[in-house]
């Protein structure tokens, strides 16, 4: 516990004194949810809830800030390679799966406390909190997408030898896992041949869980949501700690 | 007591053999040195021996810890100052030895006074609340050299410790190291391609060429076996001069480069007939140097090669294929 503690610190140290990744990462989801949210909130309204389309977007530009934050936190196991600290760590009498928690845990804080930045600022245009327990609620479901998708990035950084295929991650693999989950639009609204992929997508059920959380309304069973997650959680985690436990420095 | 044992440990990356067959024992409080040219497998042997990397064949034994199923135990009683830096430039000194110390299990109170110390030591304490990002060379090496012994090692591994730093630091650190030997006895397994280094720090010098050890004694030891002093020659004609001098009898005369060497004992005693040799026989001559031997002299008599032989390029392939072959 202490080893896991000790990583987990160092990472959220680092977190904290990079004023740049902070502000550099909150940019885009920020950008989405001006633009996406005041250009399309007068020509958009949600079927069935008769909610704005602002208050419909503001869950999915959390998760999605959430899942870039995470992602990043995860591959930048490679910057730690590069640099030559991860031998620091692997050459300590600590085990390999510590470590891989202690990342994992690490950049889960820093996705939250990224999705907690824009849902605070959501509030200054217009959104309004349901209950204490709902953003409790949405919190926990901000910290699963936060493990798996940490855990999800040390996975691949574990096999990448260098920071150059992290564009064609984020391109061909982040991107894609945001742009099907129901962040963008309603689940209910899709064609036929669309609505597979997205119900296969695990994002969809962080998203939806958040939405419960902040409107008290959503299209899949939060329950259900919860579940989907953990095990998602669980699923990265293991691969992640496998293929870590493989990676040499 | 042993404190590193090891027989017959061989690293192969494909059908290239980057460590060949080496075995050496090193006694508690010995400082060793494995000096070779870069690429010659030195930081190879000491990742395997350090569990960052597995050994094809062969065994090893730190304080009594096998490196394949003891790595736990090899872990807890080694030191490690790697070649290339290995300290988080975005914390603070401090905090990258107290990261070091968590990891390692060291209860708090005495932490922070080992943490203390060891700065102190190492004369960063002044500095130990700054970012490592605002170091110099010299001043990270000195830092990873104190959370190297924050967990009191048994056997400290220097890989190439003083690579790329000035003389006065490098001098400093020498002494340093010296310091620790003595006072701390811990064991030092350094490796190096500096002759200086390797002479003026180790008891005993294993010489590593191609993977393979091809000597192992003491500094002192090694350059008598090269066989008393030597004598250089530069002549515009060394073939000649290597002809004149070896008629002699007894010598032997190496070529090499537009000079000729020659080991002998008390050089000084026959520099005036060899200098008679020569013009008796009309050899051109441009200078002659006596020296005493150095472990330059002592890497060309056991490979054939001097150690400024080895190019940019060799090494170069040879990373490039270990990377490639790690894949």
């Amino acid at each position: 516990m202490d080893i896991i503690y000790t990583i987990w610190l160092r990472s959220v140290k680092r977190y904290l004194r990079s004023k740049s990744r902070i502000i550099g990462t909150l940019g885009m989801p920020l950008f989405f949810l001006l633009f996406l949210g005041f250009g399309l909130n007068s020509i958009v309204s949600i079927p069935g809830t008769g909610e704005g389309y602002t208050a419909f977007l503001v869950p999915g530009i959390v998760a999605m800030s959430v899942l870039f934050t995470s992602v990043f936190a995860g591959i930048q196991i490679i910057w730690d390679k590069q640099f030559g600290f991860l031998k620091e760590t692997l050459v300590a009498p600590v085990s390999r799966m510590e470590i891989m928690l202690g990342q994992t845990l690490g950049g889960a804080t820093t996705a939250c406390i990224q999705g907690v930045i824009i849902l605070v600022l959501s509030l200054f245009i217009g959104l309004t909190l349901s209950s204490a327990a709902g953003f409790l609620i949405a919190l926990c479901f901000m910290a699963l997408i936060g493990i798996s998708f940490t855990a999800f990035g040390i996975a691949i950084a574990s096999r990448m030898e260098d920071m150059h295929g992290f564009q064609l991650v984020m391109n061909f693999v982040v991107f894609p896992i945001f742009g099907l989950s129901g962040a963008l639009f309603p689940i209910s609204s899709l064609p036929s041949w669309l609505a597979p992929l997205t119900m296969a997508d695990p994002l969809t059920y962080g998203v939806e869980g958040i939405r419960y959380g902040l409107s008290g309304t959503s299209q899949i069973d939060p329950l259900l949501c919860g579940g989907v997650l953990i095990a998602f959680a669980a699923a990265t985690a293991l691969a992640g700690a496998f293929l870590f436990r493989k990676m040499s420095a | 007591m042993t404190a590193i044992y090891v027989e017959n440990l061989t690293k192969m990356y494909g059908s290239f053999t980057a460590v060949d067959r080496i075995s050496f024992e090193i006694p508690e409080g010995e400082i060793f040195g494995l000096l070779g040219p870069n690429g010659a497998g030195k930081t190879t042997a000491i990742s395997m021996l350090a569990t960052l990397l597995k050994p094809t064949s062969g065994a090893a034994m730190i304080n009594g810890h096998s490196i394949a199923g003891g790595e736990d135990g090899v872990r807890r009683s080694i030191g490690i100052v790697f070649q290339d830096q290995s300290l988080d430039e975005e914390l603070t000194a401090f905090e990258n030895m107290d990261f070091h110390g968590r990891l390692y299990r060291i209860p708090n109170p005495l932490r922070q006074e080992k943490i203390a110390e060891l700065l102190a030591l190492v004369e960063l304490d002044g500095r130990q609340h700054d970012l490592v990002k605002t170091f110099s060379g010299g001043m990270r090496r000195r830092l990873e050299i104190a959370r190297g012994l924050l967990h009191r090692p048994k056997v400290l591994f220097l890989d190439e410790p003083t690579l790329g730093l000035d003389p006065q630091t490098r001098n400093h650190l020498w002494e340093y190291i010296e310091r620790l030997n003595r006072e701390a006895g811990i064991t030092i397994i350094l490796t190096t391609h500096y002759m200086e280094e390797a002479d003026r720090l180790c008891d005993r010098v294993a010489i590593i060429d191609h993977g393979r050890i091809v000597a192992l004694d003491a500094p002192g030891a090694l350059k008598e076996a090269v066989g008393g002093d030597v004598i250089t020659i530069t002549s515009p004609d060394p073939a000649a001069v290597a002809s004149a001098v070896t008629a002699a009898g007894a010598l032997r005369a190496e070529q090499y480069d537009g000079t000729v060497r020659i080991n002998l004992q008390h050089a000084e005693r026959h520099i005036m007939e060899i200098v008679a040799r020569l013009s008796g026989n009309g050899v051109p001559a441009d200078s002659i140097s006596i020296r005493k031997p150095t472990l330059e002299d002592v890497f060309l008599h056991f490979t054939g090669r001097s150690m400024r032989d080895e190019t940019a390029d060799e090494r170069d392939r040879m990373r490039m294929y270990q990377r490639t072959a790690r894949r």
